[in-house]
């Protein structure tokens, strides 16, 4: 337990540390120690600033990526995981074969097909391109699914149904607060993967005016590398800091609904 | 950002009188006959008349600066700089844009190892058909025969890297190691620096597919044979063996510093004499200068060693040209801004930013060659890069497949590194991975 802790935890210690140093204390200085001078402020405002204040943007295309694609991917899972588990309707067997399947691919390696495809409607290099892929998140269906078949028993479905209640009024109303901690888990789940999704911009996007953080971080981290190399370690490093802040805050807060998500099922009541 | 652009106008200014210059007292022509397919530069410059849009996708620092001084020249033509990433990340968006059909730029930067394979599947508009192939003589020999491909000109040149050995004066003096004229000179410094100071190492390696290629080059190996879609690879040649026979005493003795290129600490190594000595193209000087203060004064730069000690021989690292893309929608206009940027104002500019040029009459004009760097103690550092750059050794190609055989380099030879085992049997490795490749991917290829 203290190896795994001290496994997880020294990069981040190390990413804190090094945040807080200028470009030539980097150089000069060993990884885990603090430089000659505390310069976190001052790179925070050197990231805000270089290339024109671009890191403010792609932060804006990370959010914009994730409110969209991670939010419309949840609320898809969501209501698709809820009518494959509570309705009965032909070829839903086969469906769920598709599902499973779709979870063993890899999405990297559907990235440059899913490019041609966009290509030939004209939607490479459009935060489309990056927004209708995540949109699609089979792992978040088929968790929603095993937990909707537990967590919502049929019987309250049909004392609704008793009481004169319509199809999606149930849902709206009875479903989705029995599935508030499936939802969280499947909107924390595919926020992660939104917010880190990295391979997919790459491939899809050429201007950097389009870019989520990550693609824009390496970016500028290759600048280090070659012939006229301008390497910025300095921003690279504060940058990636920044990066991972929403996604700690996002953790601590849905921690509880996280946890009592993941167990649900495990135990027979 | 006015400074700068003052200085790139000012730059424009010279670099147009000196190009006018140069036109008049190179009447002649050269004297290699160009290929047929030859049209005249009319077109380019009637393109350029008319104006228009194009998109560059570039990652030199000097790009920027580049755009905005021909814009203030051609305010007519509207030029979209996008830095669409850094070489294989640029690649891969091309390669997948031509695939699609759609999406590419007019004009890419594309470094010399890859231009092949641009150029053979048909992707880059051949230039000789803006009649640019009377420019060869106004490059040195060694970029010119990377830009061309069979009788194709397919980009005009734009940095170079004849490579030459930077090494740290002060190290050298403390531990009393004269510069290393030949390889074997070299392997006895690399031990007596490394058992004089363990925590210091003659130079640092992991395994980079460029630099092999580049030593095995220097060492006259012609490890790739191409015509047309029929590949030799033989990594088992005179030339290669040279090379691994001396590379392998220091892979093997644990005398290269296991500091991954580029990397922070690579930076932190060159400034405080860890690593001693860079054998690398001649663009270097440039990084030492914006990202190695800590080596200021320090560091000199002499010829590469060579097998022999006789005769100079060196080989280019690194290095790229500026490519019309056959997607363009104005091909004569894209061929005018690389026309520009690599034969005319843009040159200044990418001098100034400490590139290393390929034209030659920036090589032997006075003002660059016998320049004194203070960061390298006053040396002349130009004069002894810019006679690497007449010392390439002639006939080097590059596989039709170079980017893809880049990224498999670490799975293969990239192991031997790790682990400290003779070079050969990776390098063999590497040769079967791409014979495969190659096959799969419709050429013919053979091993040996």
């Amino acid at each position: 337990m203290a190896l795994y802790l001290l496994y997880t935890l020294v990069p981040l210690v190390w990413l804190i540390i090094n945040a807080t140093k200028t470009q030539p204390a980097l150089f000069s200085t060993s990884g885990l120690s603090f430089g000659d001078s505390f310069a976190l402020f001052d790179n925070i405002g050197k990231t805000f600033g270089y290339n024109d204040g671009i890191f403010f943007r792609w932060l804006g295309n990370t959010l914009l990526y994730v409110v969209v694609g991670a939010g419309g991917a949840t609320i898809l899972a969501t209501a698709a995981g809820y009518g494959l588990a509570k309705y009965r309707f032909p070829g839903r067997r086969g469906v769920f074969a598709v599902v499973l399947g779709a979870v063993a691919v890899p999405p990297t390696a559907l990235a440059v097909p899913t490019f041609l495809m966009f290509s030939k409607l004209g939607l490479t290099n459009t935060p489309l391109a990056v927004i209708i892929p995540s949109l699609i998140s089979p792992f978040g269906l088929y968790l929603i699914w095993v937990y909707a078949a537990d967590a919502i028993p049929d019987e309250l479905l049909e004392a609704a149904r008793i009481d004169g209640a319509g199809e999606l009024r149930i849902f709206l109303t009875v479903t989705l607060r029995q599935l508030v901690p499936g939802i969280i888990t499947v909107t924390l789940f595919t926020m992660v993967q939104t917010w880190n999704n990295y391979f997919l911009p790459l491939i899809m996007l050429s201007e950097p005016k389009w870019y989520p953080l990550t693609v824009g971080l390496n970016q500028w981290s290759a600048q280090a590398n070659g012939a006229g190399a301008q390497p910025i370690f300095n921003l690279v490093l504060t940058g990636s800091l920044l990066t991972i802040i929403p996604l700690v805050v996002a953790f601590l807060l849905m921690q509880r609904f996280w946890q009592s998500g993941l167990s649900a099922g495990s135990v027979k009541q | 950002m006015s400074r700068i652009r003052n200085h790139a106008r000012a730059a424009a200014a010279l670099v147009l009188a000196a190009a006018l210059a140069v036109g008049c007292s190179s009447g002649g022509g050269s004297s290699s006959a160009p290929a047929a397919a030859t049209g005249s530069q009319d077109s380019v410059d009637a393109a350029l008349k008319a104006g228009g849009e194009i998109t560059y996708w570039s990652w030199t620092p000097s790009a920027k600066d580049q755009v905005a001084a021909f814009q203030k020249e051609y305010p007519n033509v509207k030029v979209n700089y996008v830095n669409a990433g850094t070489n294989k990340d640029e690649y891969t968006k091309l390669q997948n844009a031509i695939k699609a059909g759609s999406g590419a730029p007019d004009v890419a930067q594309i470094e010399y190892y890859a231009l092949p394979q641009f150029a053979l599947t048909d992707s880059l508009v051949d230039l000789n058909s803006y009649g640019f192939g009377s420019f060869e003589k106004d490059y040195s020999a060694s970029t010119w025969a990377q830009v061309k491909n069979g009788n194709g000109v397919y980009g005009l040149p734009q940095d170079s890297g004849p490579m030459a050995l930077f090494y740290n004066k002060e190290v050298f003096g403390k531990y009393g190691i004269a510069v290393p004229k030949t390889w074997a000179e070299y392997v006895d410094a690399a031990k007596k620096l490394h058992t004089a100071d363990p925590t210091k190492y003659i130079t640092a390696d992991t395994g980079d597919a460029g630099f092999t290629l580049s030593m095995i080059w220097q060492a006259g190996g012609h490890p790739f044979s191409v015509d047309g879609r029929n590949v030799k690879i033989n990594f088992g040649d005179e030339g290669t063996k040279k090379w691994t026979s001396v590379w392998n005493q220091l892979v093997e003795g644990k005398l290269l510093s296991p500091i991954a290129g580029w990397s922070d600490d690579w930076f932190r190594a060159l400034g405080d004499g860890t690593i001693a000595t860079l054998p690398t193209g001649a663009w270097m000087p440039g990084n030492f200068i914006s990202s190695v203060p800590g080596g200021s004064g320090k560091w000199a730069v002499a010829p590469m060693p060579t097998y022999d000690g006789q005769k100079a021989v060196t080989a280019e690292n690194g290095g790229s040209a500026q490519s019309v893309v056959k997607q363009s929608k104005n091909p004569a206009l894209a061929a005018a801004f690389v026309r520009w940027l690599n034969h005319g104002g843009g040159v200044q500019p990418f001098i100034k930013s400490g590139g290393f040029p390929s034209t030659t009459a920036d090589l032997s004009s006075p003002a660059f060659v016998d320049e004194a760097l203070p960061y390298f103690g006053g040396q002349k550092v130009n004069q002894v890069l810019t006679q690497a750059s007449k010392d390439v050794a002639p006939g080097w190609i590059y596989l039709p497949f170079q980017t893809y055989a880049n990224s498999i380099y670490s799975d293969t030879v990239g192991k031997a590194y790790l682990a400290n085992t003779g070079l050969d049997a990776g390098l063999a490795g590497w040769q079967q991975a791409l014979v495969d490749y190659g096959n799969q991917q419709g050429f013919t290829v053979s091993a040996g």
